[in-house]
């Protein structure tokens, strides 16, 4: 950035604060040490601004913005906590828990105390469907029902390979996985989303399964997933068996051996097995992606055969 | 990048219906380089439109063969094609019905017909489907399946059927019956249904339409058709920018947005490639206008948009046209090559060092894609998802360059500015609003119809001209604007209808729907069909209108069925909770106005006829 750069000066809970010309509202945030929630934003990866809860008050615009992803412009007077971004941002975390299984995403529970959050209002939970109905549904059609139940994604894991398996029931469709698999990371497009509404869903072409499908196993789109619903299936056989256990687990840094990038490498083991990989995500090499070796290459250091 | 593609060939069939959209496939493996494929994404829609045309369904042959003509990842042209209700993504009968069970049709008899269709051809295909994963149902020799507004509400209950094969038959038609849509299943064409077509003051607007010869060159030229544009001419790109402005003109499309003053943003991109968009996609419920002048007018559109490149220099048109629109899509790609072969488009307009081209590009049933941002992405070949705005279209549109967006409706009124002068046009309205606006009238009154009215006249009078409620039963509520909307109760009729009145009253005029409601209309029913529409037409992409409008249609059916739960007053608060948050946090248009019909209903009428459980 050449030193010509303008900054701007905005106002932020009642601060005044200088950001440069492109940050955005949650950047202005951040450097006034202001929290602003967030799913679907990440660091590494385009703003999409779909799961709607890190909205704040823009003084003068008609509805909510987005401070992921809404520039910061001089003049701007905003609001982080007003009583309209807590009805909205309560509501977003309602409408999550109501639909998902949040109960892997981080920071969910503590955001539903915060905001008062009481998903439980919209009914008792629909049952699960059965596997392939999520899949078939037609655009611009669904089941009228009593309303009895609040519909949600609840449905069975997809476990097609031995890598990671696909939860989707903990899908809150932040687009991550998508963008990881695409441009932003990857550029192997092996995953995308489909259907419309409430019935939209990541996919690939016509559901086929994974180790048909255009994926390389990098697991990149596991990486970036916020709520769990991409896992590997190491760590998901754990859980599943209620084995899962933090207290047991390590976790080590180290530079991946395969090839010389030198991409950084932080390893959880529990009961000396590697129950996951990942890489910090403001690396300088890495952004947080890696490959199908560094990410998942590991059962020979556990006396297994390379897969 | 090398994309991993489906391997599987396409039948000759779909074979021969890409070729003849896209040419013949060129040599090579690996389909086209990637700067080629990114200029051929937007073609992804109109390939996909292709296959279910000609074989009536995407097969995994056909959607492989296209990704590999186009570069696309198969993974991204499944996103798209699973985004539109027309696209077919199991096998099913070529000869397919889509019968319109929305408000209007509903008040006219659309129960009973989707009843007579269920035991002739079997439940509706895309509910049987949801029932029944992966089911293949191609024993029967026809489908049909439920639809939204068809845009035929004044020749209600409507239905458009579709026949795959080498020469696709596509009919809308309103009047349906059993008998009819069994005739058009079978290919034969079926006759036109009878709707008014008035103007209250001044022929302006219907001006040509109700002459009903404008369909061809000559016929819209004896109308006066193209002195618009040698005016234009006459008063350069600026003049005409200065006179648009001047009218105090505002889009028609239901955001009331000043039309000047987004020519004056395009125009100032001096250097770029730019761009002129109809909007044509009209669909929301009750909303059939744009429609009427697309199919009796369609030069209008041309000539229009061609005023409005020149004013802002753009050099490329598209009309986005709603999938459901067979006719107008015919009538529209007849004009613009009998437009281009009398040079009326091309290089050299009329002679002048003026270009300017017109692309048709047809939708597959997304409401969402009448959302500016959204119409734009599905152009381009992605899925109708809107943006959050700004960046706007004007600075940032098709391609990235650009864009004027204009309705149909804006369009059309732009050629009485500029050919009579801004001060001429505002000799009729309302000093707020000049000029005069098209209603489109549905439900139970006598004569439904698109009505030209002159801002300011009383709603009452409107529908006194349409001629009332059938019998002269007192009327009960009118909606005015589905999306946005909100009920006008019986002793508010007298509203003068311009942006002033409505605003004034704590409404808009939005697109210029006039649903009309006597006591044979349940509100509950209706308002469960209007919260059905918006969760169908959601795009899926923000967690305030993907989850609220489910919840909303939830809260309703318990309403229903009398089982509010924890008692209506929680149920009433948990309604307005979310109307707020979808209002307030959604990215777009339609989650924002996602719950307006129904709150205004709960303030304005009395949809639990006067229970409280
Ligand atoms: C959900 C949604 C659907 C829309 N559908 C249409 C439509 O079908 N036709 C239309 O002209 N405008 C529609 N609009 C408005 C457009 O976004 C845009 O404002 C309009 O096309 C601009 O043209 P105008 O200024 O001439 O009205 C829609 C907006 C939203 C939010
Ligand atoms: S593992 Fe890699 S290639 Fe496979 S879906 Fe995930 S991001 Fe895409
Ligand atoms: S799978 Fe995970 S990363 Fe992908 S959209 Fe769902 S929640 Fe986001
Ligand atoms: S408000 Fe609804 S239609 Fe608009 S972007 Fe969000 S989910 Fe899509
Ligand atoms: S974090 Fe901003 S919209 Fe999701
Ligand atoms: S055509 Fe049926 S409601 Fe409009």
């Amino acid at each position: 950035m050449s030193d010509a750069q303008r900054t701007i000066e905005l106002e932020i809970d009642g601060r005044k604060t200088q950001v440069p010309e492109g940050a955005t509202l949650l950047q202005a945030c951040q450097a006034l040490s202001i929290d602003v929630p967030t799913f679907c934003w990440a660091a590494n990866l385009t703003p999409v601004n779909v799961c709607r809860i890190c909205v704040v008050e823009l003084e003068g615009a008609r509805t909510l913005v987005p401070a992921c992803s809404r520039k910061a412009e001089a003049g701007m007077v905003v609001k982080t906590e007003s009583e309209r971004v807590k009805l909205s941002r309560k509501l977003v975390l309602e409408l999550l828990g109501s639909s998902v299984d949040m109960s892997l995403a981080p920071e969910f529970r503590s955001l539903a105390t915060k905001y008062d959050a009481h998903p439980e209002r919209f009914g008792p939970r629909a049952p699960r469907a059965p596997s392939g109905e999520r899949e078939s549904a037609h655009a611009g059609h669904h089941h009228v029902d009593d309303g009895a139940h609040a519909a949600n994604v609840a449905q069975p894991m997809k476990v097609d390979n031995d890598l990671f398996v696909r939860d989707y029931e903990k899908c809150m469709l932040c687009y991550k996985c998508v963008e990881a698999c695409g441009t932003d990371a990857q550029n192997t497009f092996a995953i995308a989303i489909a259907g419309r509404g409430f019935d939209a869903r990541i996919a690939t072409e016509l559901e086929t399964p994974l180790p048909d499908s255009a994926c390389v196993f990098c697991g990149n789109c596991v990486g970036v997933c916020p709520t769990g619903a991409l896992m590997f299936k190491a760590e998901s056989d754990l859980r599943d068996t209620g084995a899962w256990d933090e207290s047991k687990q390590k976790v080590t840094d180290t530079i991946c051996p395969y090839c010389g990038v030198g991409c950084q490498l932080s390893m959880r083991v529990q009961d000396n097995k590697i129950v996951r990989v990942t890489s910090p995500a403001d690396h300088s090499v890495t952004a947080g992606h890696l490959c199908i070796k560094g990410r998942f290459g590991w059962s020979f250091v556990e006396g297994g055969k390379p897969k | 990048m090398d994309l991993q593609h489906l391997t599987e060939a396409p039948s000759d069939a779909e074979r021969s219906a890409i070729d003849a959209l896209l040419g013949p496939a060129e040599a090579g493996e690996h389909g086209p380089t990637p700067s080629v494929a990114r200029a051929r994404r937007t073609f992804l829609l109109p390939a996909l439109l292709a296959l279910q045309n000609r074989v009536g369904w995407i097969s995994r042959g056909g959607l492989g063969y296209v990704c590999r003509r186009l570069g696309v990842p198969p993974a991204e042209a499944w996103g798209v094609a699973t985004f539109y209700a027309l696209l077919a993504l199991g096998e099913r009968p070529a000869a397919f019905a889509h019968v319109c069970d929305d408000i209007a049709c509903a008040a006219r008899g659309a129960e009973e017909l989707c009843g007579a269709l269920e035991q002739r051809f079997g439940p509706c295909a895309s509910s049987a489907h949801r029932a029944e994963p992966h089911a293949q149902r191609t024993s029967s020799s026809a489908a049909w399946a439920r639809s939204p507004c068809l845009g035929l509400c004044d020749q209600a209950p409507a239905a458009l059927v579709t026949v795959a094969g080498t020469t696709p038959v596509e009919q809308a038609f309103g009047g349906a019956t059993l008998a009819r849509v069994e005739s058009a299943l079978e290919g034969r064409r079926v006759a036109a249904a009878s709707f008014a077509l008035e103007s209250m003051g001044p022929r302006r607007l219907l001006a040509r339409a109700t002459a009903k010869e404008a369909v061809t060159l000559d016929g819209y030229r004896k109308l006066g058709g193209y002195r618009a544009l040698e005016r234009a001419f006459e008063l350069g790109p600026e003049g005409v920018r200065k006179e648009v402005g001047a009218s105090k003109l505002v889009g028609r499309g239901g955001a009331a947005f000043p039309t000047g003053r987004k020519w004056d943003a395009v125009a100032r991109h001096v250097g770029k490639q730019r761009h002129v968009v109809c909007n044509a996609d009209e669909s929301e419920p009750g909303t059939f206008k744009d429609r009427v002048l697309l199919e009796q007018d369609p030069f209008a559109v041309i000539e229009s948009m061609t005023i409005a490149g020149f004013a802002t220099g753009a050099t490329r048109g598209w009309i986005y046209l709603r999938g459901e629109y067979p006719l107008a899509a015919e009538r529209l790609s007849n004009a613009i090559a009998s437009a281009r072969a009398a040079g009326w488009l091309g290089a050299r307009i009329a002679g002048r060092d003026v270009a300017f081209d017109i692309e048709l590009r047809r939708g597959a049933g997304a409401y969402i894609c009448g959302e500016e941002t959204a119409l734009l992405a599905s152009i381009e070949g992605f899925r109708g998802e809107p943006r959050t705005k700004p960046p706007f279209p004007v600075d940032v549109g098709l391609f990235g360059q650009p864009t004027v967006i204009n309705n149909v409706e804006t369009l059309v009124a732009v050629l009485d500015v500029v050919r009579d002068g801004a001060s001429s046009y505002a000799s009729v309205g309302t000093p707020g609003s000049p000029g005069t606006k098209l209603f489109c009238l549905s439900g139970r009154v006598a004569r439904p119809g698109v009505y030209e009215v002159p801002f300011g006249t009383p709603l009452s009078a409107l529908i006194e001209r349409a001629g009332g409620v059938p019998g002269g039963k007192p009327i009960t509520g009118v909606l005015l604007v589905v999306v946005a909307g909100s009920f006008v109760s019986p002793k508010q009729l007298d509203l003068p209808l311009s942006f002033e009145g409505a605003r004034a009253a704590g409404t808009t005029l939005g697109s210029g729907v006039v649903f009309v409601m006597d006591d044979s209309i349940e509100l509950l029913p209706l308002l469960r069909r209007i919260a059905a529409f918006f969760r169908d037409e959601s795009c899926g992409q923000c967690v305030p209108c993907r989850v609220g409008t489910v919840r909303q249609e939830e809260l309703l059916a318990r309403l229903a069925r009398g089982a509010a739960r924890g008692g209506l007053e929680t149920e009433q608060h948990l309604l307005a909770e979310l109307g707020q948050a979808m209002r307030d946090a959604s990215i777009c248009g339609l989650g924002q106005t996602a719950s307006s019909a129904i709150e205004s209903a709960f303030v304005q009428l009395d949809p639990l006829g006067g229970k409280r459980s």
